[in-house]
């Protein structure tokens, strides 16, 4: 029977890129439908109907939802190129690393780029606050790195795909926001891993164009916290 | 294994110990319990789990394992000889770890703000819950084919999941005099509920719903009574 896999994804979207970079390490052919998510498509809100959100992945007309747990389906069903190791403390580190970059970063991220709008004395200290939270939060993913070259060792893993938005996204916050996070003086590990991490082919060629990013994200959230 | 080479950190009102505490049960994995106080927490709780500096942690030998749904998925790996807890098929697993997703996610944090409010407040909290639940019931009727648990014969990892919920969801229906479980809306659940605390990895652990209320009463007295976080 002819396999067929589906990607409903969003151009800019860290969590679809996601899917597509576990499809790609692995050579999975797949069709990709770019969504609007202004106008979300009957099929999309058919194969997910308790979030309506992507992505979305379908493999033989069976839908599965949620970014994280679709690698971890895709990892299971495309046995080459595995990006979970076999230990299970190694598993599990991996996944409450992943977690913890969901859970906890993006948000943080978001708030030191854009902040919410306080009034003029507030937004000094809010965003100060609000920088050091996410120094906090890359110092963990700088020790967790060590001296690997990958998260996932010497070949990216589900943690380094997780990952892509401290690898890749981050950075473009950065620029588009003015805010200053990932530095290397701080973080000269994760920096590391980040300029190796969008040379891994699979990865690079599932970034979203630059310019393209930081023009939707400056146009959607502002200039940002940007003391220029 | 001996005794002391798993320990559990945990406190007996927490939904998300219960489910490593079951997971070790279905394994037959013999543990030291750690009862943390919460106030102050032990340097071992900090040293274990310095990102969240919460419980569940599992420290298995001299590794700590910390966030209860990772830690459930480890016993299930680490005691693979043992009955399993995740499903085999990868179509199945992604279904169990969708809604276990949605349930710490969007459901139980709805559930956190029922507990902290008052009167009026709870009814459209409480219909959201509803909403999920009904989800929920649909997804029993997929998982279970017929069979007792999510997991089919015997409790899998979407049961402990949400099976783990079950003490705080009767305290919501106490507290709110609405019921969330019902013999007309949600027959399936109703049934798989008494077969989840009935198991043998459940009984005896689960706890009493009336001391949880009282907890809750408690808890809810002192976030009241707290200056307000900044």
């Amino acid at each position: 029977m002819a396999e067929e896999v589906l990607v409903f994804g969003a151009w800019g979207s860290p969590f679809s890129r996601r899917v597509e970079m576990a499809l790609k390490l692995k050579g999975i052919e797949y069709k990709y439908i770019e969504e609007d998510l202004t106008n979300k498509s009957p099929s999309l809100l058919k194969y997910n109907p308790v979030h309506k959100k992507i992505p979305v992945l379908v493999h033989n007309g069976k839908p599965v939802a949620e970014s994280l747990v679709i690698l971890e389906y895709i990892d299971e069903t495309w046995k080459d190129h595995p990006i979970l190791p076999k230990d299970p403390y190694e598993r599990a580190n991996a996944r409450f690393w992943a977690k913890f970059i969901d859970e906890k970063c993006l948000s943080a991220i978001f708030k030191a780029c854009w902040g919410e709008h306080y009034e003029h004395e507030k937004a000094e200290k809010e965003h100060e606050k609000a920088v050091k939270e996410v120094s906090e939060l890359l110092q963990f993913l700088e020790n967790e790195l060590k001296e690997k070259r990958y998260f996932g060792g010497e070949t990216v893993g589900l943690l380094d795909i997780a990952a892509n938005i401290i690898g890749y996204w981050l950075g473009v916050f950065e620029e588009a926001s003015g805010a200053e996070l990932l530095t290397r003086e701080k973080f000269p590990k994760l920096c590391n891993w980040a300029n190796e991490f969008v040379c891994v082919t699979a990865i690079k060629e599932n970034l979203p164009a630059r310019d393209k990013l930081i023009a939707y994200l400056r146009n959607r959230f502002g200039a940002g916290n940007a003391s220029k | 294994m001996a005794k002391n080479d798993v320990k559990l950190l945990g406190a007996w009102p927490s939904p998300f110990v219960l489910r490593v505490r079951v997971a070790l049960n279905i394994k037959s994995v013999k543990y030291e319990f750690l009862e943390e106080t919460m106030a102050p927490k032990s340097e071992l709780l900090l040293q274990s789990n310095p990102v969240y500096k919460k419980i569940p942690v599992l420290i298995h030998g001299d590794k700590p394992i910390c966030e209860s749904q990772v830690i459930v998925q480890y016993i299930d790996e680490a005691w693979a000889s043992g009955p399993s807890i995740l499903p085999s098929d990868p179509c199945d697993r992604a279904i169990h770890r969708f809604w276990a997703l949605y349930l710490d996610e969007t459901w139980f944090p709805t559930m956190k703000g029922l507990l902290a409010v008052q009167g009026e407040e709870r009814k459209p909290l409480m219909d959201q819950l509803s909403e999920g639940i009904v989800l929920l019931e649909e997804a029993f009727g997929k998982c279970s084919k017929g069979k007792a648990f999510f997991g089919g014969d015997g409790i899998g990892f979407l049961d402990i999941v949400f099976g783990c919920f079950l003490g705080w969801l009767r305290v919501s229906e106490k507290i709110t005099g609405l019921k969330l479980l019902d013999e007309a809306k949600t027959p399936r659940l109703v049934k798989w509920a008494e077969s989840f605390c009935a198991d043998a990895a459940v009984k005896g652990i689960m706890p009493e719903t009336d001391k949880l209320l009282e907890f809750a009463r408690a808890l809810a007295a002192k976030m009241r009574e707290a200056p307000p976080k900044n």
